[in-house]
């Protein structure tokens, strides 16, 4: 490997024991400074990462927790395990709490926060106070709807379809509304924050096509998440005005119409669905890069398929209305504007699978997750297809085939992006290296778990069974039994990376700059990096994932069975 | 095709067979891009796995060829899609488009049950018996909050609103029960807002209206008309101060602001709720309104009666 | 706000040259009033869809309101935004007694805006306009004034509450210039609130038209 910038020199230990690996920094923004304070008023961009990674991992696992109750309620036929309206506060804080408190936020915070700084060679992002008044946000945010969810919770579904929401609902509508408008502005703000510094903040010679795919990916997912949460925004907070205030914009009894709010609410949400993936896919092309040691194919189709699906991404979100009562020629113009977006995914898929062609391709975990979200990407993706088709979704629609459709691209896909990217960075963020085995077994338990719960839910959907309901009728019941039993192999998964990372915390052995042997910014500086990022500013010469040529012999080595 | 598939539901009418085909299509191309790309990161996983810890990539370079290649796998999926998009169009269409000739029945749904009204008059809650063979229109609204009026047998949903009338029609096949559903989360007991479609022979069916309990549509339809003094000023005579209603429903009317609309079922409930939305040529704005003081099955009895006073459309073949 | 060790006094140690910062700060500025247009947008949006459908009733409704008080409101907050503009030119150029007046005025108007918009939302109550059940409209146009009064409290509402805001960033603004803080080379949180008020007027530019003069031209 060539680096571009020296590592200033950690000399080795100078206490006893065995010598610590060439860049693992003692001194790092770990332990620069002590102190709880220190951590919860930083401005160090890699801290707020952490503080990030603490709460959505908490909000995660209140998610699953929900999951996992619906699934045992599941398994049988008759609502026998909880009452009506417990199952439907159930399912709903599980939509609210795991798609804006951990898919919006989770890799943006965690991942983005720390990486997109030291990508482009800066100090830090542009605007720090912000970024530490985000987490804070998002906090006031998540407890508002925590604190609903311990008194009751709500039962509208976390799309609050009117009149449901604005005048039916006796539970806690307002104080859950109010949570999620608060935590749009977190959203904002990490958005407006990755664009300005992604413009302003890019070292020396770090050009737009230098970048690598993982900001690309960011500044796209930042775009949509300044144009679209404030339409989320406003569309809640008029839902709590016509419950508080009588100031009836849905209410049909003054001639509202509660479609509008299926507009206004999905002109958002389809975007965000996209902020939900965006991320996750510029993880996996820093993840193929890296674990087959050769540059994404199609860079640049990479680079602006992100920018396209940001953009045509705001042009569909009447696909999740065709039966609502829209006109049905509004119903054709979103079916061909959402197979049109499928391309750009699709263009990605392709880019990525053409990378491991004579590349150098590792089966460490990492490669392993980006496999598995390849793979099941293009299965949610090709469903995704499916729907966008109005005789097939006139069908399917609000049943479990559009429930696992979605999970198979925010589960199969999003979190194993997530787990992908913690699994590569660990060592950068942390200093520390997991087990390998371990993680491994995660991986693919993950994997297994997944389809075990969600491929069934196809069939399901397509046999007829509804979402969002709590019994059903006896013919549906073996599929629901698979469904839950994938559920508990899918929970051991997730909670084996919970264990070995708090593990390798205190016993994992320390990492050196650049474990993978990865190109990048982040690997040139050492582990875990310095608080300014770099001892040395950066300036870059080369392309992205600038791998040397292979010797020519190498080209030509024979298949080893 | 495979009706009795244990994947898919029954085909309960000739549109289900037409969208199970569609799906079917999808599913091949699904099938096929999915097989093939996870083909292909095994085998390449595999022929290139890595076999020393320095071994790196071989980097392909730039050239027409790799343009080339990114435009045609773009270019082809779009192609394929769109022949999708066009089916898929075509299907939908078809599912809402109900023939001039179908029956019309009226469905209220609220929480948490189905009240349906026959043509013939006959009342049912959460089932709905229908004839083999006829093409049956379903006007749907709501009393409360959205619902969805799901049958998968005819592979259809349609979401029932509040304030409006929706459309939902299927011709069914095969003699059978169905399960019906409420396809929109509308609340506590969503779950159990289900009940059945049992389709008939029509002999069975003629013999089900004749049993079932139920007062015909038009006597009632006619009290409520003269309850609520509509026939005040709606009459017959020259000195009334609003339009004629025999002969109306079905036709083409003038508006006072120049702009004309169809006299349909929509149009009806509207000039009751909302009279000044519409004011008919010629006549003043001065109708009250009855918003508040008509419930949507009152609503679906007026309109029923409205309809009763013009002679039936012509059967087109 | 500087911070020890910085190489030049209001350089944040993130940035390369006070450029690179002014250049930032300006950049996500302008982004956040593009998400408060889109916020706003909504509302338009609901509006537009509105106004479309029941043309009668709004028109009836926007007649009740004072077509005086609201001209008057107009040129008062135009008048303000006036006033911020000389205010920034004042920071820009070191002068904060005078940009502390300035921003003074800027609030005082302000404060004219939202006293008469008080005064109108009194007589809202008054004249059982007020959304809910003490709602009472008579004559033409009854059948949905409610909407439109609706939408007239929640987007002067929401308005009202951004100036509000924009007074709270003005004080603070204010006793930054008391001390001193402004020069040619630190005036960039001037300038972003200045943006901010200028954006909260252009919406009221907006407003005005839509609510008061519906019809106004028979």
């Amino acid at each position: 490997m060539k680096p571009e910038t020296t590592i200033a020199g950690q000399p080795a230990s100078a206490v006893a024991g065995p010598p610590l690996p060439v860049g693992y920094a003692r001194r790092n923004y770990i332990n620069a400074k002590y102190g709880a304070k220190s951590w919860l008023l930083t401005l160090d961009h890699k801290r707020i990462a952490i503080l990030y990674l603490l709460s959505v991992t908490f909000f995660f696992a209140l998610g699953g927790l929900m999951a996992v109750l619906i699934r045992l309620e599941l398994a049988t036929p008759e609502g026998d395990l909880f009452q009506p309206d417990v199952y439907n506060r159930l399912f709903t804080m599980h939509g609210v709490m795991m798609v804006f408190f951990f898919l919006i936020p989770a890799i943006p915070g965690v991942l983005g926060n720390f990486l997109i700084p030291i990508m482009i060679g800066a100090r830090d992002l542009a605007f720090p106070r912000l970024n530490l008044a985000s987490w804070y946000i998002y906090n006031v945010g998540a407890v508002m709807a925590f604190w609903a969810m311990l008194h009751g919770g709500v039962d509208t579904g976390w799309t609050f379809y009117t009149p449901l929401s604005s005048i039916y609902s006796n539970t806690y509508v307002v104080v859950t509304a109010v949570g999620i408008f608060i935590n749009g502005f977190s959203s904002i703000l990490t958005g407006i924050n990755f664009i300005v510094t992604i413009h302003k903040m890019r070292a020396p010679g770090m050009t737009w096509f230098r970048l690598p795919l993982f900001v690309w990916a960011h500044y796209a997912t930042s775009l949509i998440m300044v144009l679209g949460t404030p339409v989320i925004a406003i569309t809640v907070l008029l839902v709590g005005a016509e419950r508080l205030l009588h100031i009836g914009i849905f209410d049909p009894r003054l001639g509202g119409d509660p479609v509008l709010f299926q507009h206004l609410f999905w002109f958002y949400s389809h975007p965000a669905v996209y902020i939900m993936i965006l991320p996750a896919m510029g993880v996996i092309s820093e993840l193929v890069a890296a674990f087959a040691r050769k540059p994404i194919f199609g860079y640049a189709f990479v680079a602006f398929s992100s920018v396209a699906i940001a953009v045509l991404g705001f042009l569909v979100w009447g696909h999740h209305m065709f039966v609502a009562g829209q006109s049905i020629y509004s119903g054709v113009v979103f079916s061909v504007l959402s197979m049109l977006v499928a391309v750009p995914s699709a263009i990605k898929v392709f880019n990525w699978t053409a990378t491991l062609y004579k590349g150098s391709v590792s089966w460490d975990t990492p490669m392993l997750y980006a496999l598995g979200f390849i793979g099941l990407f293009t299965i949610g993706g090709l469903t995704g297809v499916m729907l966008a088709t109005l005789g097939i979704d006139a069908h399917v629609h609000d049943t479990y085939f559009i429930i696992a459709h979605f999970h198979y691209i925010m589960v199969g896909g999003a979190i194993m992006g997530y787990l992908g990217g913690m699994h590569y960075w660990w060592p950068k963020i942390t200093g520390r290296l997991y087990p390998a085995f371990w993680s491994k077994l995660s991986a693919l338990t993950v994997f297994i778990g997944f389809n075990v719960t969600f491929f069934p839910q196809f069939l399901l959907g397509y046999m007829g069974m509804p979402r969002r309901y709590h019994s059903y009728p006896p013919e549906f019941q073996v599929l629901n039994v698979m469904s839950s039993a994938g559920a508990t192999i899918l929970a051991f998964g997730y909670l084996l990376p919970l264990l070995y990372f708090v593990w390798s915390m205190r016993w994992g052995p320390r990492a050196s700059a650049n474990p993978w042997g990865a190109a990048g910014l982040e690997w040139q500086t050492t582990s875990p990096p310095p608080t300014d990022n770099f001892h040395a500013r950066p300036v870059v010469t080369t392309p992205p994932y600038d791998y040397p040529e292979p010797a020519p012999s190498e080209e030509e080595v024979p298949v080893v069975a | 095709m495979w009706p009795n598939a244990p994947l898919f539901p029954e085909q309960g009418s000739a549109l289900a067979a037409e969208v199970d085909h569609l799906v079917l299509f999808s599913l091949l191309g699904s099938v096929f891009f999915s097989s093939l790309i996870a083909v292909l990161l095994v085998y390449f996983a595999v022929r290139y796995r890595r076999r020393h810890p320095d071994q790196v990539g071989t980097v392909v370079h730039h050239s027409w060829k790799i343009t080339a290649l990114e435009i045609t796998w773009s270019v082809v999926p779009l192609a394929l899609m769109l022949v999708l998009f066009v089916w898929g169009t075509r299907v939908f269409f078809y599912q809402n488009r109900p023939p001039a000739d179908a029956a019309t029945y009226y469905v209220v749904g609220r929480q948490w049950m189905w009240k349906i009204q026959h043509p013939e008059g006959n009342r049912e809650i959460n089932q709905l018996h229908v004839p083999l063979g006829r093409a049956v229109k379903l006007l749907m609204t709501s009393e409360d909050v959205i619902h969805d009026f799901f049958v998968p047998a005819f592979r259809i949903h349609v979401d029932v609103l509040p304030g409006r009338y929706t459309t939902y029609w299927f011709k069914a096949n095969r003699v059978g029960t169905y399960h019906l559903f409420c396809g929109q989360y509308c609340g506590v007991e969503h779950a159990k807002m289900s009940g059945q479609v049992v389709v008939m022979e029509p002999s069975a069916y003629e013999a089900w209206l004749a049993g079932s309990q139920g007062q015909p549509p038009l006597a009632s339809g006619e009290q409520l008309f003269a309850a609520k003094a509509c026939n005040t000023c709606h009459r017959p005579d020259s000195a009334a101060r609003a339009p004629v209603l025999t002969g109306l429903f079905g036709r083409p009317v003038s508006l006072a602001d120049g702009s004309s609309a169809t006299a349909d079922e929509s149009y009806i409930r509207e000039s009751i709720v909302n009279p000044a939305a519409k004011v008919v040529a010629g006549y003043q704005p001065i109708m009250p309104t009855f918003k508040g003081n008509v419930s949507e099955e009152e609503l679906v009895l007026l309109v029923s009666y409205v309809k009763s006073l013009s002679p039936a459309p012509e059967v087109k073949k | 706000m500087s911070h020890e060790g910085e190489a030049v006094v209001g350089l944040h140690h993130q940035f390369d040259t006070t450029l690179q910062q002014k250049e930032a700060a300006s950049f996500g500025m302008w982004l956040f009033l593009v998400t408060e247009a889109l916020f706003f947008g909504g509302l338009f949006c609901a509006y537009t869809i509105y106004r479309w459908s029941y043309p009668e009733s709004f028109t009836a409704a926007s007649r009740t309101l004072n077509i005086q008080l609201g001209t008057f409101n107009t040129a008062v907050l135009i008048g303000s935004s006036l006033t911020m503009a000389l205010a920034v030119r004042a920071a820009q150029l070191g002068k904060n007694k005078l940009c502390a007046l300035l921003l003074a005025l800027t609030i005082l108007l302000g404060a004219v805006f939202l006293g008469v918009k008080a005064k109108e939302y009194a007589d809202k109550f008054e004249h059982h306009h007020v959304p809910g059940p003490t709602f009472h409209f008579e004559g033409e146009g009854a059948s949905h004034a409610q909407m439109y009064f609706c939408l007239y409290f929640a987007m002067t509402g929401l308005h009202a509450f951004h100036m509000i805001i924009g007074a709270g960033l003005l004080t603070f603004v204010i006793v930054q210039a008391l001390r001193n803080k402004y020069s040619p080379s630190n005036y960039n949180f001037v300038e972003g609130v200045g943006l901010y008020w200028h954006f909260v007027d252009l919406v009221w530019i907006f407003l005005f038209p839509l609510l008061y003069l519906i019809g106004r031209h028979h």
